[in-house]
Formats: structure tokens, C-alpha cells, sequence
């Protein structure tokens, strides 16, 4: 098994001071999702309604799937279907192409990060700006998002100053979040000014209409799609929902989960291109049809990228998102990423401690810890534990499995911790004492004090 | 009627108190639970019980964990309840035996009947208090999978109205003042093999929790999971904090001055 998220982990719990910062202004967030959920008496009937119309999107999205196609051609928008990201880079580019597209405005689009379309289309000579301050943070910093909502959530405003005084030449030291944003803005508005092309993210596609919902509280979105004459949206094929009804349901839960908002400022709905103008929907699947095909995993479709999972794990907390090394991290993360490369993500399902708090927040009720325990289970029946902690549990096993094994080796573990030196018994080996003290071993077992005072009574 | 006494393994070889203890509390108030006027509780400690097999299933290892359910299922299925001093050990009875136990009839019958100290105290026996008298402020750590597995308490995530069956039974204790939280149902970081794999943010979890409590004034730390325990405790006792930390079962009995001869 891969230790890289145990590894990295470590490096950012190591500045201490950091990671609180980091812990405690999601946590922060997590207080604002409690109160606004809190607000809504149905709370959880939302939820169970979410997750059932997204159950059975799940089960007949082939068929939802052809209805939103056709529904959005007869809007006027061209429908693109991308099998992985190299399809899907492969078509943004040759639309952009096709229409000369130098520069492009792109708002906040995990799907897009997840398919590393930003450096393709550089290297196909293409200026990409990610219009989303935070994503534009992180973009300045040759950085990827540490968070699906909050891109920049690891960095602090003194790095945002150090950052736009370098690359925006603003004041040397400012720190000022409402200057830092004003010079951003005045900045990104050349940018939206200058490109050809506005691609976004979809956060909900309706089958029925054929239009679909994008969430921003920036605006972003709509003024990178509104100035240029072509907008490129990028769709995962789990973002469809059948009716545009269902909409009430999950643009009630989305902002509220995500980041404790009654909802996004803006909740822009687009249903073919505007006069004038073309619209291209790129439907991506990227491995998404293996989990709609695997009986265990198909829940975590469900998925709305709310981030709620992320901000209550108190590992991501801790961890920091790089420390996942993947697109989307946390929880959500660690079940889809090991789905699509088990061995490299293998460390991924045990950066948990199976608090299962994620799966309470889940506004769409996906079962997180559970399917990051029957992660587990695949990792080591693809035997991808590491051989040292396979041997470890198969030797619990053998002595838990035998009851004279266990009480002998319980006695000789009390025996051993009294008599060996400290030094011993705290070295660099064991890593439960580099911090902690283990259990003061007693005298006598639980059993044997029974047998002695009890048995016969 | 026969009273299984489930002593998780690391109670059994590590902190014999606990056991004695709720062995105690069960003699206390067993004989609530007696299904006809003057019929015998008969409590017993099945000797063939090691461990509940979470260890292993929680790394993945779900063929060894198997034979160690099978174990357990063995130990106990002619106990009419069965009772142990661990939400975390009874969770992974009653919610994550599938798969691992051969005779699924069997398996439902055993995870009816499986309860935590708490909740077998609260909802079987019907104590709505425990009395008696500990003076002290006690910081109560709830355990992750008693509240969100078991539903001991109900989890802060969810939007429905508050209760804890462990708070109820210590808010009747004469001069015990239960002190606050901010977070009130964190994970303290242990997580079985997460503590020593993830060791780092698993030592900061449990330091954050710690913090917590000792910002409210608590002068005890207690729990219903003495795994949690035993890791919140290791740094206490690292950092030499004056914590005291106790399983809810010893500050009950010594509510009641039950005397813990171990």
C-alpha cells in the first residue's frame, strides 16, 4: 500500500500553527452548513428526496441521458460525448480551434481540473484564466485546488498579498482582503474583456428541458459567457437530474452544504446558446459508468460536489487537500480515486478514521465510511497492502482467532510493557508512543480476576 | 435469563477495571430486565470471547476478521442480551457482521440482542438515572461509532432534535457538573490502526479534543468507549495533564460506591 497521503499528512501537521489555521477555518464553515440546515425544518426529508431522484437518475441515465441530448439540440446547443479526458481535452480544443480561440475565460470547473485541461490547451498555445478568485489564486501559484468549493482554502491572505504584489504588482504587504479582491477584479475584468471563448462547469443538467444550472457567487460565470460569442460547458454524466422541478430540491441543499449560504448569489440557468451565439455541451464520463456499474460504489454518483464531506472530515481538516494528491480529495475523493487507480490511490481509503461523519453531512446520503471500509476490503483483495501491515493483521487474526493465544499474549504484552526499559519499549518502532503513553499494564486480565473472584460464586 | 458479559479485548488485557465495573452495574440493575416476576438473572462471562474482529476488518482483512466473528457468535448465542462497555465494539457487531458470520439467521438474532452498557442501561433496563453522588466536572467524550452508528446520541449533523442516552444517565449523579464543548461530537482520532498508520493527524485530533474539554473546566474525561480512551489518555499522561480519565461504568460505580476490587 502506498503511504502518500500518511506521508504528506504528516509534513503539514508538522507547522502546527498551520494546521489549525487550516482545521479551524473549515471547521468555521462546517458551523455555518449546521446553521442554515438548522433553518430548514425538512432538512432531512431534503436529503432523503435528493438522494432518492438521484438513485434513480443513477438507474435509467442512459435513457435521461439521449432525453437531455435531444432536448438540448432542440435548444440549439451542439452535444459532444467525451469517454475520459483525453476526449474530452481533444474536443475543447477542436472547438476552440475551429473558431480561432486564443483566449479563454473559464469559471470554476473541477471536472475541467480533473482532466488537466488547463495545461492541454496551453500547450495548444490557448491563455486559460480561471475567473474564480480563488481558482485564479491558485492558477497564479502553478498550484491545483485544495479544496472542489473553496480552491485556495490552504492559503492565507499575507500569501494572496505576496502573490498579486509579484505577479499584479499591487502594494508590497498588503493584506487587506477587500483591496487584494478590488485589484483582482479590476484585473480579471481585461481578461473577461479579452477572451474569446467562456467555458464553465454544469452543476445540474435537466433532462427534461435540456438546460442546465451554474452556480457561482462571483458572477463569473455568466459574465465569461456573456461577453464572447462561444460557450463551452463541460459536464460530468452524473450532474443530470430529471426534471427541472427536482432543481428545488437540490439548489436548496447545495449551498447550504457547501458553504452554509441559503443559496449561490448566482443560480444561472441556460438553456441553448444565446441570440447569436454557440453552445457546446461536452458529457464526460471519465470512468464515472465503472461506478454506476459497481453494485458498492454506484452511491457515490449521487455526489453533487457539495464539499460538505470535506469540510466535516477532521483528516482533510488536518491534512490539508494536497495531501490526497488528486483532483478531489476527502472523503467523496477518497472513493472515486481509488476506482480509477486503485494501486495509486491505495492510501486514500485509510486517510479516515471511520468517524462517519461525512456520511451524516452528505445532503445527497451517500454512505462515505462505508464504502470507504469496503474500499478496504478491495484494496486488500487486490493485495495492495503493504506487506508489513497485511502480515500485522493476519497475525491479530491468528492470536484473536485462538483463545489460549490471546490470553497468552496478553499476559506477555502486560509482562513485556513492566519489565522492558522505556527506551525499549518507546523507541523509534513504535509509533503509538511517539506521542502517546500506551495503557499502564495491570496486574491481572479481566478473565483471570474473574476466574478468581467470581467463577463458582 | 442469561446475560452475556462481552469485555472487549483490549478492556480484558489492559483496563480489568472497566470490566469489573460494568459487571457490577450489571448485577445492580439487571434484575429490571426479568421477563416473569422471580425469574433468575443469570449473568455470565463466556470464556471462548477474544475480540470482536474489528481490528482486522477495519484494515480490509475481512478473512481474518471472519473466524474471529465466528468466535464471538460461538461465545454468545445462548445469551438472551448481550452487553459490553464499548460503542464501538457493539457498532461492529450490529452493523458490520455481513459477510463475515456464515448463518445470517443466526447473526440477526445475536445483533438484536447485542447492546452497549449505556443503551442497554437506558432502553433495556429502563434507568433513567443512576444517582448517587460524584462530585467534579466531567467532560463527557462521546464516541463516534456509539453516536453515529448505535445512535446513542444524535450526531451533530443531523437536523433533528438532541438527546444522549450517556448524558441522560450522568445528569442525575448528585454534585457531577457535565461541562461543554465546541465541538461536540469530534473524533478524537483513534480510529483502530488509523492511530498508529495515520499517526500524526491522529495525535493532533486527540490533542485538539483534549484542548477542548480542558478549555470548559473539565477535571474528568470520561467515555462509553474506552478505546478513545486509551488514546486521548496516552497524551494526557504524555503531556502529564491533571485529566482524570475515567470509563463512564467507573465513575457510575463510584457514584454509587460500588467498591472496584481489581
Amino acid at each position: 500500500m502506498s503511504t502518500a497521503h500518511a506521508a504528506s499528512a504528516a509534513e503539514f501537521v508538522a507547522n502546527g500553527e498551520r494546521a489549525t489555521w487550516h482545521d479551524q477555518a473549515l471547521w468555521f464553515v462546517r458551523s455555518k452548513r449546521d446553521k442554515q440546515a438548522h433553518s430548514l425544518p425538512e432538512w432531512e426529508h431534503l436529503r432523503e428526496l435528493a438522494s432518492q431522484i438521484k438513485l434513480h437518475t443513477m438507474s435509467n441515465l442512459p435513457a435521461l441521458l439521449e432525453q437531455f441530448e435531444q432536448n438540448a439540440t432542440r435548444l440549439g446547443a451542439v452535444v459532444h460525448w467525451a469517454r475520459d479526458a483525453a476526449e474530452h481535452n481533444a474536443i475543447i480544443q477542436g472547438i476552440l480551434a475551429e473558431h480561432d480561440v486564443r483566449r479563454v475565460a473559464k469559471s470554476k470547473s473541477m471536472l475541467t481540473e480533473e482532466c488537466h485541461l488547463n495545461p492541454y490547451l496551453e500547450r495548444h498555445g490557448i491563455e486559460v484564466t480561471d475567473t474564480d478568485l480563488g481558482e485564479w489564486i491558485v492558477q497564479l501559484r502553478d498550484e491545483t485546488p485544495s479544496h472542489i468549493v473553496l480552491p485556495a482554502i490552504h492559503i492565507k491572505k499575507e500569501e494572496v498579498g505576496e502573490l498579486f504584489h509579484r505577479k499584479l504588482g499591487t502594494d508590497e504587504g498588503a493584506t487587506d482582503p477587500k483591496y487584494l479582491t478590488e485589484s483582482a477584479r479590476q484585473r480579471l475584468r481585461e481578461k473577461f474583456l479579452a477572451a474569446d471563448a467562456g467555458i464553465t462547469g454544469v452543476n445540474f443538467g435537466v433532462a427534461e428541458t435540456g438546460g442546465f444550472v451554474v452556480c457561482t457567487n462571483e458572477g463569473n460565470a455568466d459574465l465569461g459567457v456573456s461577453l464572447p460569442r462561444l460557450h463551452i460547458a463541460a459536464m460530468g454524466i452524473e450532474k443530470l437530474i430529471p426534471r427541472a422541478a427536482d432543481l428545488g430540491v437540490f439548489l436548496r441543499l447545495l449551498a447550504r452544504s457547501a458553504t452554509g449560504q441559503p443559496i449561490t448569489t448566482y443560480s444561472s440557468h441556460f438553456h441553448g446558446p444565446r441570440p447569436g451565439g454557440e453552445l457546446h455541451i461536452v458529457l464526460v464520463d471519465n470512468e464515472r459508468s465503472k461506478l454506476l456499474g459497481s453494485e458498492e460504489f454506484r452511491r457515490s454518483l449521487n455526489c453533487i460536489r457539495c464539499g460538505a464531506c470535506l469540510n466535516t472530515c477532521p483528516v482533510y481538516r488536518r491534512s490539508g487537500g494536497h495531501s490526497y494528491h488528486v483532483t478531489v480529495p476527502g472523503p467523496i475523493g477518497s472513493i472515486i480515486n481509488p476506482a480509477r487507480d486503485p494501486a495509486e490511490h491505495s492510501s486514500l481509503p485509510y486517510a479516515c478514521s471511520l468517524c462517519g461523519s461525512c456520511s451524516d453531512v452528505c445532503p445527497v446520503k451517500i454512505d462515505l465510511h462505508n464504502q470507504l471500509l469496503t474500499w478496504r476490503r478491495e484494496i486488500v483483495a487486490r493485495g495492495l497492502l503493504s506487506r508489513p501491515k497485511r502480515w500485522l493483521m493476519k497475525l491479530t487474526g491468528a492470536v484473536l482467532s485462538s483463545r489460549r493465544l490471546y490470553s497468552w499474549a496478553g499476559g506477555m504484552a502486560r509482562l513485556g510493557l513492566r519489565i522492558t526499559p522505556r527506551w525499549l519499549v518507546y523507541s523509534r518502532l513504535n509509533p503509538w508512543g511517539r506521542q502517546r503513553e500506551l495503557p499502564e499494564p495491570p496486574k491481572t486480565s479481566f478473565r483471570k480476576w474473574y476466574d478468581k473472584h467470581e467463577e463458582g460464586r | 435469563m442469561r446475560i452475556g458479559l462481552f469485555i472487549p479485548c483490549y478492556i480484558d488485557q489492559f483496563y480489568p477495571r472497566v470490566g469489573v465495573a460494568t459487571l457490577r452495574l450489571l448485577e445492580r440493575f439487571s434484575d429490571r430486565v426479568t421477563r416473569s416476576e422471580g425469574e433468575a438473572v443469570n449473568l455470565v462471562f463466556p470464556r471462548e470471547q477474544t475480540c470482536c474482529g474489528q481490528p482486522m476488518a477495519n484494515a480490509g482483512c475481512v478473512d481474518d476478521a471472519a473466524p474471529v466473528a465466528e468466535r464471538f457468535m460461538a461465545a454468545f448465542g445462548d445469551c438472551d442480551y448481550v452487553v459490553g462497555p464499548s460503542g464501538s465494539c457493539v457498532a461492529m457487531v450490529r452493523k458490520h457482521y455481513h459477510g463475515l458470520v456464515k448463518d445470517e439467521d443466526a447473526l440477526h438474532s445475536v445483533q438484536e440482542k447485542t447492546f452497549e452498557l449505556c443503551e442497554f442501561l437506558v432502553d433495556v433496563a429502563g434507568v433513567e438515572s443512576i444517582g448517587g453522588r460524584f462530585v467534579g466536572k466531567v467532560g463527557l467524550h462521546e464516541g463516534c461509532h456509539g453516536t453515529r452508528e448505535l445512535e446513542l446520541a444524535r450526531g451533530s449533523e443531523r437536523m433533528l432534535p438532541a438527546f444522549s442516552k450517556i448524558r441522560s444517565l450522568l445528569t442525575g449523579i448528585e454534585g457531577l457538573e457535565l461541562t461543554g464543548l465546541d465541538r461536540t461530537d469530534e473524533c478524537c482520532g483513534f480510529g483502530g490502526t488509523f492511530a498508529v498508520f495515520e499517526e500524526a493527524v491522529s495525535c493532533m485530533m486527540g490533542r485538539d479534543r483534549v484542548a477542548d474539554h480542558e478549555r470548559h473546566g473539565a477535571e474528568v474525561l470520561a467515555s462509553a468507549d474506552m478505546s478513545c480512551l486509551m488514546h486521548l489518555g496516552g497524551l494526557i499522561r504524555r503531556e502529564q495533564k491533571p485529566l482524570r480519565v475515567m470509563h463512564v461504568a467507573e465513575v457510575f460505580c463510584e457514584a454509587l460506591e460500588i467498591p472496584l476490587d481489581v
